[in-house]
């Protein structure tokens, strides 16, 4: 029936009015997409190889001829390196995220919808690991893992992991005991059909606002995995990494050691903030 | 209509005597803890051998304080909770004992309206969508759930061109329940369990809904278990009153029968609670002292002693059984029983 269709259409098109109604969302959006498509382009975009290096023209300060943002302590160009660090950057910022949620809401729905003492020994084993700052967890993970750019994001994944588990479970818990529920039990319909149409429908939503809102910690901690030395392995540009090796040069040359920093803070101030928009938007009762 | 097959009306199967659902027996208990972890865990009978008939096409009313257990029971016949104990007959036919009615084909003939219109709707899908979802689990093709839909959010008032595609929350509570009423009825239910259906509602928009309700009632030739504390709701909606007080049920009885001469003191005070338009039967006291007694702990012999004016020696000793005092009106109390050897019971 065509009315069922243009509810739905006007549900998300009320999410991207709302949206573009907000002017914070609106410039968060494209600094994010102007990041990602600086990412995804690099090799056409960058001006430069950003693995080429010279000894004779290390650290060369912002606006230089030919380096518009300077060079590194290797003499790559700055600007291309940029480029290229946001595509390790932003898949070690998403990916584990992307994975943390679609386990998470898995265990999280499974341990709030059977609840009782599967509900408990999920939950209880998973605040062992809440009990970690995730920072250190991140690490003791990694480290023991060992370095790498996988190996660092398993470790962050399953930083994420307990986080997602429980917002998703209480979220589950909570739409569990509603009458809607009930009434679909009374339509005969079976355990598969209630969770797909009147759980997860319920619960993805404030999960996945929740979800948005980590992007940018976990890019932080990934850059910080690779500042440690336990993601990203040189001479491969990432903004983390970058920061670490350039760390020698902060008297020297502040401008440029102190870039890859900006581009991590502008990136996850930008995905937090979309992330705020969006969780508004999609209040359905907005 | 071959598409419809999947959700034909059910049949009458035991002519108009026989009971649409008989109840025997019904027990459920809940397990709760004591304070603290390693405290004793305690039982309470929420639902203590309940049993009661609803004939075909009547509206039964089951009304009680709050916690008595009418909602429980409500689930329990539902089976949204697995009783302890209990049998269910409906049409003459076993609920979900080999041979007999499997509990789909149960829940088929029964639905249930719950009270909190809001919470009974998936706030994510359209009123339409909500409506044709029962549909199309039992089989039926989109096409034809959402043409069942609408045609019963039409019947409920709702305008499906207007209403179809909109969401619960915006709809006023009157509103909502109707697409409850709507969605209960899409499987052409005999029996509607009606959990506080109009409680929540404001006494406008109630008048409106109990009126829907009994045109759908004369219409389809429902029969409704009706679960309210409203006794002047009931007396206008109901053929049978059923009074719960905690898990048990102390009388039973037809609605005027029972208004005008009820037996069990606790169904009295109940009933002069109700407030009177006649300036002169106003009281100013309570009928009813106290809050109900601790389900977990209750009193012994009969349940209601400690807050009945007429308790004797014998409530605290027996526990009163249902007793017919007068056609098919039947309470549960000593005073009622000339042979109980209350001192004020009443001689035949």
């Amino acid at each position: 029936m065509p009315e069922i269709a243009r509810a739905r259409q006007g549900y998300w098109r009320g999410v991207g009015r709302a949206l573009r109604r907000d002017p914070v969302s609106v410039v968060s959006g494209a600094v994010v997409v102007l990041i990602v498509a600086l990412a995804l382009l690099a090799p056409w975009l960058a001006p430069a190889d950003p693995y080429k290096a010279s000894m004779l023209r290390r650290l060369l300060p912002i606006g230089s001829d030919g380096f518009l943002l300077g060079t590194d302590e290797l003499g790559r160009d700055m600007v291309s390196r940029l480029m290229y660090g946001g595509r390790l950057s932003l898949v070690m910022g998403v990916l584990p995220v992307l994975l943390a949620f679609v386990i998470g809401t898995s265990v999280g729905l499974f341990a709030g919808y059977v609840g009782g003492r599967w509900n408990m020994a999920i939950m209880r084993v998973l605040d062992v690991f809440y009990a970690f700052p995730s920072v250190l967890l991140a690490v003791a993970v990694s480290g023991a893992l060992g370095p790498g750019m996988s190996n660092s994001m398993i470790a962050l994944t399953l930083v994420f992991v307990p986080q997602i588990v429980r917002v998703a479970e209480s979220v589950t818990t909570q739409v569990r005991r509603l009458d809607y529920i009930d009434a679909a039990r009374m339509s005969g319909a079976g355990t598969a059909s209630i969770i797909r149409v009147h759980v997860l429908g319920n619960v993805l939503g404030p999960v996945f606002v929740y979800v948005t809102g980590l992007v940018s910690v976990c890019m932080i901690l990934a850059s910080g995995l690779s500042f440690l030395g336990l993601g990203v392995k040189p001479p491969e540009p990432e903004w983390g990494l970058m920061l670490n090796t350039l760390r020698s040069a902060i008297y020297l040359n502040p401008g440029v050691a102190a870039l890859p920093g900006a581009m991590i803070f502008v990136t996850s101030i930008a995905f937090n903030l979309l992330a705020d928009g969006v969780r508004s938007a999609m209040d359905i009762r907005r | 209509m071959s598409t419809d097959a999947a959700l034909a009306a059910p049949a009458d199967r035991g002519g108009p005597a026989q009971p649409l659902l008989r109840v025997s027996g019904l027990k459920k208990r809940f397990t709760v803890r004591g304070g603290g972890i390693f405290a004793a865990k305690l039982t309470l009978r929420a639902v203590d051998d309940v049993a009661f008939e609803i004939a075909k096409g009547e509206t039964l009313a089951m009304v009680g304080e709050s916690g008595c257990g009418k909602s429980t029971t409500a689930r329990l016949i539902a089976r949204l909770i697995e009783p302890d104990a209990g049998e269910l007959v409906f049409d003459g036919e076993a609920v979900g004992r080999f041979g007999g009615m499997a509990l789909k084909e149960f829940r088929r003939n029964l639905q249930m309206v719950f009270q909190d219109s809001f919470a009974s709707l998936n706030p994510r899908l359209s009123l339409l969508d909500a409506v044709a979802y029962g549909p199309r689990m039992h089989g039926l093709s989109d096409t034809a759930a959402r043409a069942r839909a609408g045609a019963l959010l039409d019947r409920v008032g709702l305008a499906p061109a207007q209403f179809g595609a909109r969401y619960p929350h915006e709809l006023s509570g009157g509103q909502r329940q109707r697409v409850n009423i709507a969605r209960a009825l899409a499987f052409e239910p005999r029996l509607v369990i009606l959990d506080e259906a109009v409680a929540a509602l404001d006494k406008s928009v109630q008048a409106q809904v109990l009126n829907l309700l009994q045109e759908l009632k004369a219409e389809r030739g429902l029969t409704y278990l009706f679960i309210s504390h409203d006794l002047q709701v009931v007396r206008y909606l109901a053929d049978r009153v059923l009074v719960m007080y905690l898990g048990r049920v102390v009388e039973i009885g037809p609605v005027e029968r029972l208004y005008g001469a009820a037996r069990h003191p606790y169904t009295q005070a109940l009933l002069l609670a109700v407030p009177s338009m006649n300036p002169a039967r106003r009281t100013e006291r309570s009928p009813l002292s106290g809050d109900p007694p601790n389900p977990i702990d209750p009193p012994s012999g009969c349940r209601f002693r400690d807050r009945c004016s007429h308790a004797a020696e014998v409530c605290a000793l027996v526990e009163p059984v249902l007793r017919e005092s007068a056609p098919a009106h039947w309470a549960a109390c000593h005073l009622d029983d000339p042979s109980s050897g209350h001192p004020e019971a009443r001689t035949e």
